[in-house]
């Protein structure tokens, strides 16, 4: 075993691995949704969104948001979903280069790029939302003065009748701990570094 | 003198007090302080038990939640619903077809849910006709009626339509014994005794799809057939019938057909009756009724007639049928959840026989006999009897029974519910109804292992039980908690029509089969529009069909022109919501017939034949949304010969009209 300090050790390996086989897994789940309740809806309405589709209710929900003026949701408009399998893909595949390679820069390399992948994700799905929500048909049936219906990006939001509550699914749990493996990995390599010197 | 004039009207009053606490105790007695408690189910909370209850003379079926006695539905069945649209669309209208005709009404009187291993399976749900004889069949994951059979060669569908321990038959035996159709019936009433004939009819259901058909026909001799019950157990194989009016009579049955001190219980072997035909020993007989069947794929029913039914001789064959002798025209013909003991409640008798399907057995064996009547042999009474409830009260009617070997028989005449143990027949309890009980219903009372806790009557009169309305009164189910030695009445709730036979099962049985929709992309129907792109109006001489859609919350095409005075229009309805409670309505403006109510993914017609010039509304009439009231349109109309063109509108925003 080389225990130069330009490598990673073993448990930072074992991590990667876990991280990697993370994010393959979170390519099957969905990795977003939104619950929608409605004094209409006591079973409430979900939207789901995958890494390359979107799942859930989208054509009750559609139907309904025709009556604000919301443009109508569909899955291919989204340049995000033939991008977002290969990125998260590409991601796994770096955790086993690094693995290889073995090298520490690249390891913090690796978690740098996937932390802004991540922060981009989220600007992403927020101007999404932005857009759905403020965008709206003038012409449409229901219009409140001042009234915007962008889904909160985390959380709860009351939006007219229906309360939206925007959490991340099972993929995006995956996603999350696999970036939290990463960072663990980065800070027990700092640290290992930091006792050798 | 003073002191007696005093000690008298002391005396008196005394003597008007007691004969005041002699009167029957009313409502204010009879229940007792935990009772609203029992029945309350709250807000939003769901009953623990349906129960399915005929509607009688309303010709439908009505569904109730039971402790709460809440109306949940009313099934159209045999008579037409204009709210529904049942009978009035083009597509149910073929189910009230019979060799008569289209049919629009008629008297539902017993129901029976399907059953497994003697067990309610919660599939189906069988009515009966009383006055056009047929029997309905009704889905219960979408609590339509999805199959009708005529009964031929029967005149009045009563003992109907009870089933077999794996609802291997439905049967339907005839009331009103008739001359059969096949023979010339041109003949005098006072012929009954030769050409009247009774007939029993032996339905199949298909195992998986519940499909009837008329198996085979048992002719019996005219009498008039009342009730009946599968044999269960150890008496499965066997069906018992009541009869009455033994004596043949023709006139003033109320007083000629009770005479005899018995009349009788048929029982029919018809695992017997299944091996005389395997053995080509039934008649074909040339008849004509209408079959009619549901589909929830074309959304759309067929009607056939069909011309052909075989018939067993309950004469010629032997070891077929047996008479056994009861009281005083029968009624209830019960059968205990073992299927050993047969209670046969003659109606106007002073004691409850209960027979045994053991000694029964037995005595045919021995060939106890007492005679033949009409060529079938009459089993000694006290052969079959395993013995007799001894003054159990006036009238008795029906029997059910629960998990603890009790049985409980409806009084009419005494008006009360008795409750009397299955083996040593004695009485345990009475309790009276309010008023003139006909039926009851213990949940799961007629399954091999009832279920118990509850017992609910059906009243025939209730006078002060209600606020009037007029001379004519509901009619009303009393609920009683069976749980103890004693019933206790805990609720009274009206019902629709007039309740005969209901059924009661525990709801875990049935409401997971409900579905929600019915799926676009499986509508067969012929003029389904799967989409606002594919609606259209077209002209076939004088018929016009209008292929429109509903979504919320408007109607495609919501404008119609080109529509002339002697045309047909046919709209052809889709919903195309796929959302669970978003029925879609249509209606138009001088329709003859009914509204249109449409479910889910379902496609349905309305005939509108316009009788006027000008402009016609239409709207959606179930509130669908907040935009509700904006689901309308037009129909132009213009006079006979006039050159408007066909066009339709699916509708422009104002928008799109300033862009232009």
């Amino acid at each position: 075993m080389n225990t130069d300090s330009k490598y990673i050790g073993t448990l930072t390996k074992v991590l990667l691995l876990f991280s990697g086989a993370l994010l393959v897994l979170s390519l099957f789940y969905p990795i977003w949704r939104i619950e929608l309740d409605a004094p209409q809806y006591p079973e409430g309405l979900t939207l789901t969104i995958f890494a390359n589709k979107i799942g859930g209710q989208l054509d009750i929900i559609n139907g309904l948001n025709h009556y604000i003026g919301m443009k109508t949701i569909h899955a291919n408009e989204f340049i995000e979903f033939a991008v977002l399998p290969y990125a998260i893909s590409a991601y796994a595949l770096a955790c086993l280069v690094v693995i290889a390679i073995r090298k520490r820069t690249i390891l913090y390399l690796l978690f740098g790029f996937f932390v802004a992948f991540g922060t981009l994700a989220m600007i992403d799905f927020w101007r999404w939302e932005y857009n759905y929500g403020h965008n709206l048909d003038p012409s449409a049936a229901i219009i409140v003065p001042g009234m915007a219906y962008q889904p909160p990006l985390l959380g709860f939001k009351q939006l007219l009748n229906f309360g939206a509550y925007s959490i991340p699914d099972i993929g995006g749990w995956f996603l999350l701990i696999s970036g939290v493996l990463m960072g663990t990995a980065v800070f027990i390599e700092l640290r290992r570094n930091r006792k050798k010197a | 003198m003073k002191n007696a004039i005093k000690i008298a009207v002391l005396t008196g009053l005394i003597a008007a007090s007691g004969l005041q606490s002699c009167k029957q105790k009313n409502i204010a007695s009879a229940v007792s302080g935990d009772a609203a408690s029992k029945v309350y189910v709250a807000p939003g909370k769901y009953d623990e038990i349906y129960n399915f209850v005929s509607g009688g003379f309303s010709g439908q079926m009505s569904v109730y939640g039971i402790p709460s006695g809440r109306l949940l539905r009313v099934i159209p069945v045999f008579s037409t619903d204009p709210e529904k649209g049942w009978g009035f669309s083009e597509e149910t209208k073929p189910m009230l077809n019979t060799s008569h005709g289209m049919v629009p009404w008629d008297d539902l009187h017993h129901v029976q849910l399907s059953k497994t291993n003697g067990e309610v399976d919660g599939r189906w749900v069988f009515g009966n006709a009383n006055n056009t004889p047929r029997v309905a069949r009704i889905d219960l994951t979408t609590f339509r009626t999805q199959e009708i059979i005529e009964i031929p060669n029967s005149g009045g569908n009563h003992s109907s339509p009870f089933i077999t321990e794996n609802t291997e038959y439905v049967v339907a035996g005839t009331r009103f014994s008739i001359p059969p159709d096949d023979v010339n019936g041109d003949v005098a009433i006072d012929t009954y005794k030769k050409n009247f004939k009774g007939t029993l009819s032996f339905i199949s259901v298909g195992k998986e799809d519940g499909k009837m058909d008329i198996a085979f026909q048992i002719q019996c001799p005219g009498v008039n057939f009342d009730l009946s019950r599968a044999g269960k157990g150890v008496s499965h194989g066997w069906f018992f019938f009541s009869c009455y009016n033994t004596e043949q009579a023709n006139t003033l049955l109320e007083v000629n057909a009770s005479q005899k001190d018995k009349d009788f219980v048929m029982a029919v072997n018809w695992k017997k009756a299944e091996a005389y035909l395997k053995a080509g020993k039934a008649r074909k007989q040339t008849v004509r009724y209408a079959h009619n069947t549901y589909s929830e794929k074309t959304h759309s029913a067929t009607s056939e007639i069909k011309t052909e039914v075989l018939v067993l001789d309950s004469k010629e064959l032997k070891d077929l049928c047996y008479f056994i002798p009861c009281p005083k025209s029968p009624h209830g013909c019960d059968v205990s959840p073992t299927g050993e003991y047969i209670v046969a409640s003659g109606k106007l008798a002073a004691v409850i026989p209960v027979f045994s399907f053991d000694k029964m057995i037995k005595a045919i064996e021995a060939k106890s006999y007492d005679g033949e009547f009409e060529g079938i042999p009459v089993i000694k009474y006290e052969s079959a009897l395993y013995g007799e409830v001894k003054k159990p009260g006036l009238g008795p009617l029906h029997t059910e029974f629960d998990a603890n070997g009790n049985a409980y028989t409806s009084m009419f005449v005494s008006s009360e519910v008795v409750k009397w143990n299955i083996k040593d027949l004695k009485v345990i309890d009475r309790q009276p109804t309010f008023y003139s009980i006909g039926h009851l219903c213990v949940v799961g009372g007629d399954t091999k292992t009832p279920t118990g806790k509850y017992l609910i009557a059906y009243n025939k009169i209730t006078k002060d039980r209600y606020l009037p309305t007029g001379p004519e009164l509901s009619q009303s189910a009393q609920l009683f908690d069976i749980s103890g030695e004693k019933m206790k009445l805990l609720l009274d709730f009206p019902t629709i029509g007039e309740p005969h036979y209901a059924q009661a099962v525990l709801a875990s049985v049935i409401k997971d089969r409900s579905i929600k929709i019915f799926k676009i992309e499986d509508n067969k129907h012929p003029y389904a529009t799967k989409g606002e792109k594919e609606t259209k109006v077209v002209r076939e001489g004088n018929k016009v069909h209008v292929y429109m859609t509903a979504i919320r919350s408007h109607l495609t095409p919501d404008n119609i022109e080109g529509i002339k005075l002697g045309d047909e229009v046919y709209f052809h309805v889709t919903n195309l919501e796929q959302d669970w409670d978003v029925p879609h309505g249509f209606a138009i403006k001088g329709a003859s017939n009914a509204e249109l109510l449409v479910m889910p993914g379902e496609t349905q017609t309305l005939k509108w034949v316009p009788d006027r010039v000008g402009i016609s509304p239409m709207y959606c009439t179930d509130f669908c949304s907040a935009l509700h009231q904006e689901m309308s349109g037009y129909v132009r109309v213009s006079p006979a010969g006039s050159s408007v063109p066909i066009k339709f509108g699916t509708g422009v925003t104002k928008q799109e009209v300033a862009s232009k």
